[in-house]
């Protein structure tokens, strides 16, 4: 049995001695010497990851001002600060965006200008006290005029991610980026086989206190980040280190049309080989780590998953869905994971970076819990009008023209003999056809690509919906396609009515 | 050689590429069109030896034809090399090599544009 120190590795690393290769290369050692082989071989594994991580933010303390301010509301460039801390404190939120140029520019545009040396208007206002008189404050700053400007990142480095892609007929712009409609790609993130927490997946070496490669410096983990949810193998880490030390090419703005702004993170971590199980952990290969692919079509916080993917399929550069090989894209960089990995791997070597363990563990059990809401959401059954009036599409369009009329009511849901919506037919339509002296069934005139909504939809996303395809009307079906209802815009201004 | 071809609003209503097509006998392989009630744009590939005779075709029913070439631009300083426009794209344009490098065929470009739209580092440009 292999056992060894930490302490031991950092002698090994002090004196050169350190056996030191990257997740990627451990892969092939595991391979050929075996795990006991390897444990005893290799002092350190490195691990890198470069990608999108919102939840990233800049701790700064800007000095005090002549007559001093104790700062309420600031700004960045036009992006705000939360400053509610003490006088001239602030954190400036990666996915902020900019009140005047919008997501093309955000929290992450600012922290990359600050460390690429770039001026920073900082605009500053509060209420004033007999202590800190002043009420508004205008100056420019750069990144050595910060007392502290350390990076705090409440979640970072994923273990892993869903990907993603899109059943319906339009573009969407997201998060993982554009998705291309009937399934037209899929997107993911992370860096399999370099990813650290997928190296270490008990959490024996990575944890509070763990010391880590974060944008070009030394940073540390602060302990689990936001959502740790490792029982489903999606950990989390926060991560704190001082901006001051980064470099930019290890720190990158980036915004997601239609989404908003981001911030790429390069973040490395050192694994040091304790033990086999250590050893087998960072053997681990694309093919062993497993995610979803989810459509995002579905606008609600559960997706549906189409499929189980492995990083390998992936990375492959195609997925089948539905018997059909799609397009993946990687919104993460691997040829940078590599990079880090690799400029870590030279840290240790060289006697540049010292391994630590972490002071406590992160918790390797739980998962995130999804919103306590007080308030109910409408669903389209609240509020939908059960009473309408169908059509078969063989009737004549008399027929259709006396029923709105007899009924007063505008919209016909056209059926099938079996019952299933086939199309709908306005009054509309109908001067349509009279127009153009067009007096065949109805199934010639109705519109056949109809806009439909489910029953336990939120009211919102039908609305969405109407407004976006400009109808004033969507009939409720079921999953036999039977109607059941009908949502109009009448109904949701009338649910407006009654909250206000 | 990749042409584009724009129909104004004006002109939306007539069968202007069938009758091109059909008056001059050159075949056109349309890669991209977009049609509606307002505009059209059609991207498409020509021989280089029968541009000009289709050109004035198009342009005697009132298209407006523009030859593309100026690929995609990539700025190396901002491109992280993430592989975000290689799905998107509809021509292959983009791919990894075996060091995962973003390999960049401009040949291929249509200057659709989705790749810009993707990008998350605003690194991809047209018309420079």
């Amino acid at each position: 049995m292999v056992k060894k120190s930490v302490h031991e590795i950092n002698k090994k690393i002090e004196d050169g001695s350190v056996n030191v290769v990257t997740a990627e290369e451990m892969v092939g050692i595991v391979e050929n010497l075996g795990v006991e082989g390897a444990a005893k071989e290799v002092d350190v594994v490195t691990t890198g990851t470069f990608g999108a991580m919102c939840s990233s933010g800049l701790m700064l303390n800007l000095g005090h001002s002549e007559p001093p301010i104790k700062i309420q509301k600031a700004w960045f460039n036009n992006v705000e600060a939360y400053s509610g801390l003490a006088a001239v404190d602030a954190y400036l939120g990666a996915a902020q965006i900019s009140e005047t140029r919008g997501i093309q520019y955000g929290g992450a545009h600012v922290i990359e200008d600050l460390l690429r040396g770039k001026e920073i208007n900082v605009h500053a206002t509060s209420y004033g006290t007999d202590c800190y008189p002043r009420k508004v404050l205008d100056t420019r700053i750069t990144l050595d005029d910060l007392n502290e400007a350390v990076l705090i990142n409440p979640r970072n480095a994923y273990q892993k991610y869903n990907a993603a892609t899109n059943s319906s007929k339009r573009i969407l712009n997201t998060y993982m980026g554009e998705l291309l409609p009937n399934f037209g790609n899929v997107t993911y993130s992370g860096a399999g086989v370099l990813s650290p927490l997928s190296n270490d997946p008990s959490y024996e070496t990575i944890g509070t206190g763990t010391r880590i490669f974060m944008g070009g410096a030394q940073g540390y983990v602060i302990g689990n980040g936001t959502q740790h949810s490792p029982s489903s193998g999606f950990g989390t880490l926060m991560l704190k280190g001082n901006l001051k030390e980064m470099s930019p090419e290890y720190l990158r703005a980036a915004s997601f049309t239609g989404y908003g702004a981001t911030l790429y993170m390069g973040i490395g971590i050192p694994i040091p080989i304790l033990n086999e199980k250590l050893a087998a952990a960072t053997a681990v290969r694309d093919e062993d780590i497993n995610t979803s692919v989810l459509d995002y079509a579905v606008g609600s916080r559960d997706k549906p998953v189409i499929r189980q993917v492995n990083y390998a399929e992936l990375r492959s550069g195609s997925v089948q869905i539905e018997g059909k090989d799609v397009p993946t894209s990687s919104l993460s960089s691997f040829k940078n994971a590599r990079k880090i990995a690799n400029e870590l791997k030279d840290w240790v070597k060289h006697g540049k970076f010292f391994v630590s363990m972490p002071v406590e563990r992160l918790c390797s059990e739980g998962s995130a819990k999804p919103m306590k809401q007080t308030q109910a959401v409408p669903l389209v059954k609240d509020v939908m009008s059960d009473f309408f009036v169908t059509i078969k599409k063989d009737q004549t369009v008399q027929d259709a023209a006396k029923k709105i009329w007899e009924n007063s009511f505008n919209h016909l849901a056209v059926v099938s003999d079996t019952g299933e919506l086939v199309g709908i037919l306005t009054a509309w339509d109908i001067s349509k056809a009279v127009a153009e002296n067009i007096f065949d069934s109805v199934e010639s005139i109705m519109t056949k690509k109809v806009l439909t909504c489910a029953p336990n939809e939120p009211v919102d996303l039908a609305a969405r919906r109407l407004d976006r395809y400009g109808v004033s009307a969507m009939p409720v079906i079921d999953t036999q396609r039977k109607v059941l209802g009908i949502i109009t815009s009448d109904n949701i201004s009338k649910l407006l009515a009654r909250r206000y | 050689m990749k042409i584009k071809i724009c129909i104004p609003t004006e002109r939306i209503h007539n069968p202007i590429i069938s009758e091109s097509i059909i008056e001059t006998g050159i075949l056109l392989n349309i890669m991209v069109a977009n049609i509606d009630s307002t505009y059209g744009e059609l991207i498409a590939d020509v021989k280089d030896s029968r541009f000009d005779k289709i050109k004035n075709a198009l342009e005697a029913r009132g298209a407006i034809v523009s030859i593309l070439d100026q690929p995609i631009h990539r700025d190396e300083e901002e491109c992280i090399e993430c592989g975000a426009c290689i799905s998107v794209c509809p021509m292959n344009v983009y791919s990894f090599d075996e060091d995962w490098s973003l390999c960049v065929d401009e040949k291929k470009c249509i200057q659709c544009g989705m790749c810009i739209k993707m990008c998350p580092h605003g690194a991809l440009k047209l018309g420079e």
